[in-house]
């Protein structure tokens, strides 16, 4: 039965994933297809907008089933590793997405959430997800509580950070050279990284590839392991598969550690299969992304989405300080008997919420509203990303998913 | 200093950009214009914004400032960045000291972060000067602006000027319907059935609901301070305590720094079994999982405590099955599983040999924590350990030494005394071999059982009076943040001049909702009225 | 009016300053060792290694004491032990005494070293680290030169410590004549 349970929770989150794209499609074509219906605009919006809404409470009910399956078959909440953690984030995300479009019934922000959404669970799946048993360090009832809470904030922050884009793409002037264009067009291609990054992974994992260099670290000749084709190889390393390709160069001698050269390779990946996405883009439209876009929003009442995204945060804001730093620090008094230690993740977790402090004093009492605010909450956003990825994947520690070895 | 005489007749302090009696905008500069008007603090003076004249001012002004605020903040962000870029000295993974560490571990730029003392950038004079700076403005700024604000709501009156009234953000200007008396006491009733409280002057209202969500940040301010005063509570002696005791199973050891004793009655660990995950999950290698870390622990008291060199009298207090995540509590003190180093060799157990004759002469055990300096093998033999190095390598220049005090690598240097060795026979003895002195040939011999094994359980001990402290001030900053945040000030007006109705709204956050709210209400007294947004043009809403 | 204001802000800033003084003081310029220099050195009771005698340092008063914390895993420790045993001859007969603890070690241990060094001048068993715990003792080796009065005149932390800086410390301790 247990076996079972699992089976279908992923095929539950396979569907939802499915179910998300086709919602983020319905919601875009609520905007782009405006000529197409014999109805009016605004019917067609709204129609197109109601079935976008639907489907997509359909895939959060996929994805909540895959949460409770899940948590039945394994016998634990599915918070305790990277896949499940950032398959939760992205139910919190549709979630908040739901509630935000339930009061504002702006549809197009459906089109530029949703793919938030599927985006994040098609980066969980880089991660393994075989079930394993909790270790004793999670073995607590805040575990239900501090994940779910923090990632709950977090995924208010990430409908607020789509928000914030689209008011970008809405107000930036694509027609004359800017500084605002260029971060707009380089925020675009670090999402296509991402994108990148993910495809890179699930391609190379279907292949089943896998590369092993021999070098010594600290005197033991140790052994890493690529799950993607070397173009940064470990120093002074010796490639013990075959088959694999050979490194194009050597990781600086600075960088040190087993895994280092590894992860230059990953980030090389992921920022070659971005920078090729973007051309491939580029010159299948021959149009800049910004550019590509923006004609889709040109409908969008920019205060609207100004006050979608600031409301966003504003929502988030108290879930994420009770999430992440409140619940973290009562966890981590009853686990390790501080409530607050400086370690990485901690840290982190304190810059986010600086950020969004800062956010929130700028907008509220320096009228830092529009443009300004709709960087920042991208920037938050990236932050919230950061401390996903770096923290949890770089420093391997007490407090990171990540595993030794 | 000059007070500033409103066209009202009253005369406001200066500073003052709303009149505080009727609303009317005193400042020439805000007169001409048609924007919205900034109703921040009721355009109340803010006192920080009026005086400057004194140090006392300047310093006052400058924690007063949402931009030093602002800055103060970011500078935090990036430092507390910069400290995670390579680990901080605590969390370095490797025993070396951090004068080492990070030159080779990280090269040159690994040398000049520790260099500028990165490396403990948080407890840093520096950082916790910035930590506090930022609990300076946070009482400063908050003090600045709450009391002129509370004074501001508490006088506010119903009817104000009509410049006031047409310069607000969202507003209507309608001409007096029919029967208005009636229909204006039927908005009063509708807006009370949204929770507003209605103050009623003649043919004028003012409905205000969720002043207390102003209180909101103020409140979250209160907490803030509240969690540093806690923060900075362990400084004060004996309010906090951060130690650590290895124990072994079945021995009793001083908890630092405190009257008291630990003793471990065992330590286990337990491991996955296939019947503890729901039916078979796929994971069919759960050798090696660990499930939980487990001491049996004992608490003791020492009477004699205070007393130096009286031998402890120990009374138990406390007993308790220390996990992760449950650690043994008595009054302040907790005492948390954290570290374990299961199956060590705490003993071994020998066999003394006769290595031509092939005959077992007698078994010994040497306690590597405690060894004995003779053993007496049976009644003609004894062994004398003459040296003895737990951690055994060698010096420089090839001497024996001992590495550290933990019997990682014991070594040892016997001398057997017996009837055919009446001077002694020395040899080398190591964990699985040994050796005769060079040059010589040995007699005796030696055979390895089964060591004796213990488990040595890592005990965090913690003690931290200050948390009551810390979890009120995040009980209080949390309250302040609900009420900030999910609740808004909302006042509408309606005011009857002559033949023009003047309707006007404002709220701090969320005109969305506000907006609605009017509609609303007007729908139900069915009166027509065309809402004006005045945003940064003035648009219409339906 | 205005003065009023000036003086109210004047205590809040003032109480607040003046609590972040504290703070900061308590938390990066007051010393809050175990033990420190101008104070009495704590007392303790432990026993000699070579007979199991009881020695209480509260009663050495009117000999000045050279208390050196060392362990034989710590290299520094080994190569100072030549010269505490050479002054600890030295100033035997002048009333100040050479007394070395021992963080935790078996008796084996601590006895071959002992003969392989030929050090003479006692050797105090601190077989739990009771003692260890009590003076706060970090690196080793660390060493306290103690006057008649049991007061503590100088700390040493780390070493080797030549000859030439023993002399000059003990100098410090002797007793008057």
């Amino acid at each position: 039965m247990g076996r079972k349970l699992i089976e279908l929770s992923s095929n539950l989150l396979l569907a939802a994933f499915i179910l998300y794209i086709i919602a983020s499609f319905v919601f875009a074509i609520s905007v782009t297809g405006k000529r197409w219906g014999k109805q009016g605009e605004q019917a067609h919006k709204q129609k197109f907008g109601s079935i976008g809404f639907w489907i997509t409470i359909a895939a959060v009910l996929a994805h909540a089933s895959y949460i409770i399956t899940r948590w039945i078959g394994q016998g634990h909440i599915p918070t305790s590793n990277m896949f499940e953690f950032i398959a939760f984030l992205a139910f919190c995300i549709a979630v908040a997405f739901v509630i935000i479009y339930l009061v504002y019934r702006v549809p197009i922000l459906g089109a530029f959430a949703i793919p938030v959404v599927f985006i994040m669970i098609a980066y969980a799946s880089v991660f393994p997800r075989t079930v394993t048993p909790l270790i004793p360090a999670l073995q607590s009832y805040w575990l239900k509580i501090h994940v779910t809470t923090a990632a709950a904030g977090e995924g208010i922050f990430a409908v607020g950070f789509a928000a914030g884009l689209m008011y970008l793409v809405r107000t930036i002037d694509q027609s004359k050279d800017s500084r605002s264009r260029r971060w707009l067009e380089g925020t675009l291609t670090l999402v296509l990284m991402l994108v990148g990054f993910i495809i890179t992974s699930v391609v190379f994992n279907a292949m089943d590839y896998k590369a092993e260099f021999q070098l010594n670290v600290d005197n033991t000749k140790s052994v890493v392991e690529y799950k993607m084709p070397a173009i940064a190889g470990p120093q002074d390393a010796v490639l013990l598969t075959d088959s694999a390709m050979k490194p194009w160069f050597e990781a600086p001698g600075w960088m040190k550690g087993l895994n280092a050269a590894k992860k230059l390779n990953t980030v090389l990946w992921s920022v070659l299969s971005g920078l090729g996405l973007y051309l491939l883009l580029r010159l299948l439209f021959r149009k800049r992304l910004g550019q590509l876009l923006q004609p889709a929003l040109s409908d969008l009442d920019p205060e609207m989405i100004d006050e979608i995204s600031y409301r966003a945060i504003a929502i988030g804001y108290p879930v994420f300080t009770l999430g992440a730093l409140i619940f973290a620090m009562i966890w981590a008094a009853e686990a390790w008997g501080r409530f607050w230690g400086w370690d990485p993740k901690e840290v982190w977790a304190l810059i986010t919420w600086l950020f969004y402090t800062a956010y929130l004093h700028l907008r509220l009492s320096k009228g830092w509203i529009g443009e300004k605010s709709a960087w920042l909450a991208v920037i938050g956003f990236i932050v919230v990303m950061v401390t996903l990825v770096f923290v949890n994947l770089v420093i391997v520690g007490l407090h990171s998913y990540a595993q030794v070895g | 200093m000059n007070n500033v005489k409103c066209e009202c007749g009253h005369v406001s302090p200066v500073g003052t950009v709303l009149c505080e009696a009727c609303g009317n905008p005193l400042l020439e500069e805000i007169k001409q214009k048609d924007s919205p008007l900034d109703m921040r603090y009721e355009g109340a003076a803010r006192r920080s914004q009026t005086y400057n004249k004194t140090i006392i001012d300047k310093v006052w002004n400058f924690f007063s400032s949402v931009k030093i605020a602002v800055y103060m903040i970011v500078i935090v962000l990036v430092a507390s960045i910069v400290g995670t870029v390579f680990p901080q000295e605590m969390y370095i993974p490797v025993p070396k000291p951090a004068s080492i560490f990070y030159e080779e571990t990280y090269g040159f730029i690994g040398k000049i972060y520790y260099l500028l003392g990165f490396h403990n950038l948080f407890s840093s004079w520096w950082y916790v000067l910035l930590l506090l700076m930022i609990g300076i403005s946070l009482v400063v700024c908050s003090l600045d602006r709450m009391i002129p604000l509370y004074k501001a709501l508490k006088k506010q009156k119903v009817k104000h000027s009509v410049n006031f009234l047409t310069r607000q953000r969202l507003k209507a200007e309608i001409s007096v319907p029919a029967e208005w008396g009636v229909k204006l006491d039927q908005l009063q009733g509708f807006l009370k059935k949204r929770h507003y409280e209605v103050r009623r002057e003649g043919d004028s209202l003012l409905a205000e609901k969720g002043r207390f969500s102003r209180w909101g940040p103020y409140i979250n301010h209160i907490g803030l301070i509240i969690f540093l005063i806690g923060a900075l509570m362990r400084l004060v002696p004996g309010y906090y305590l951060d130690q650590y005791v290895w124990v072994k199973d079945g021995e009793t050891k001083k908890v630092p720094e405190t009257p008291y004793y630990v003793k471990s009655e065992g330590f286990t660990i337990d491991f996955y079994e296939k019947g503890d995950l729901p039916e078979d999950v796929g994971l069919d290698n759960l050798q090696g999982v660990i499930k939980q870390y487990q001491t049996k622990a004992v608490l003791y008291e020492n009477v004699n405590e205070g007393l130096p060199g009286s031998e402890p009298k120990l009374q138990e207090v406390a007993r308790h099955e220390i996990i992760v995540n449950h650690p043994l509590k008595y009054k302040d003190l907790q005492l948390f599983q954290s570290g374990q180093r299961p199956q060590a060799i705490a003993a071994l157990n020998m066999t003394l040999v006769n290595e031509k004759t092939g005959d077992k002469l007698g078994k010994f055990k040497i306690d590597l924590y405690n060894p004995q300096t003779e053993y007496k093998i049976n009644d003609t033999t004894t062994i004398k350990m003459l040296e003895y190095y737990p951690d055994f390598e060698f010096t420089k220049d090839k001497k024996p030494t001992t590495k550290s005090p933990n019997p990682d690598n014991p070594a040892f240097v016997l001398n057997v005394f017996s009837p055919q060795t009446p001077q002694g026979e020395k040899a080398w003895l190591f964990l699985g071999s040994y050796l005769p002195a060079p040059g010589t040939e040995n007699i005796y011999g030696y055979e390895f059982s089964m060591p004796d094994l213990t488990n040595i359980t890592g005990l965090m001990v913690r003690k931290d009076k200050s948390l009551p402290v810390i979890y009120f001030g995040c009980f209080i900053s949390m309250l302040g943040l609900v009420m900030g945040f999910y609740w808004q000030h909302r006042r509408i007006w309606i005011q009857t001049q002559g033949p023009i109705v003047y309707v006007a709204g404002h709220t701090n956050k969320n005109w969305f909702g506000l907006k609605y709210e009017v509609l609303d209400v007007f729908k139900k007294a069915s009166i027509p009225v065309s809402l004006v947004e005045h945003g940064k043009d003035g648009k219409k809403v339906d | 009016m205005n003065r009023s204001r000036t003086w109210m802000r004047l205590i809040i800033l003032g109480v607040i300053f003046v609590g972040i003084s504290v703070a900061l003081y308590n938390a990066f310029i007051k010393d809050t060792a175990a033990v420190q220099a101008n104070e009495l050195a704590p007392d303790f009771i432990l026993k000699t290694l070579e007979d199991n005698q009881e020695f209480q340092l509260s009663k050495q008063q009117g000999k000045g004491i050279v208390l050196n914390f060392w362990g034989t895993w710590c290299a520094p420790c080994r190569e100072e032990m030549p010269a505490l045993e050479k002054m600890s001859q030295e100033f035997k007969d002048k009333g100040v005494e050479v007394i070395g603890v021992n963080i935790g070690e078996s008796d084996v241990t601590v006895e071959s070293f002992r003969d392989t060094y030929h050090i003479t001048f006692p050797i105090l068993m601190d077989r739990k680290r009771e003692i260890t715990q009590l003076y706060e003792i970090g690196p080793i080796p660390t060493t306290y030169f103690i006057d008649p009065d049991g007061v503590v005149k100088k700390i040493v932390i780390g070493g080797p410590m030549a000859e030439k800086t023993i002399k000059e410390n003990i100098a410090q301790i002797l007793p008057q004549q």
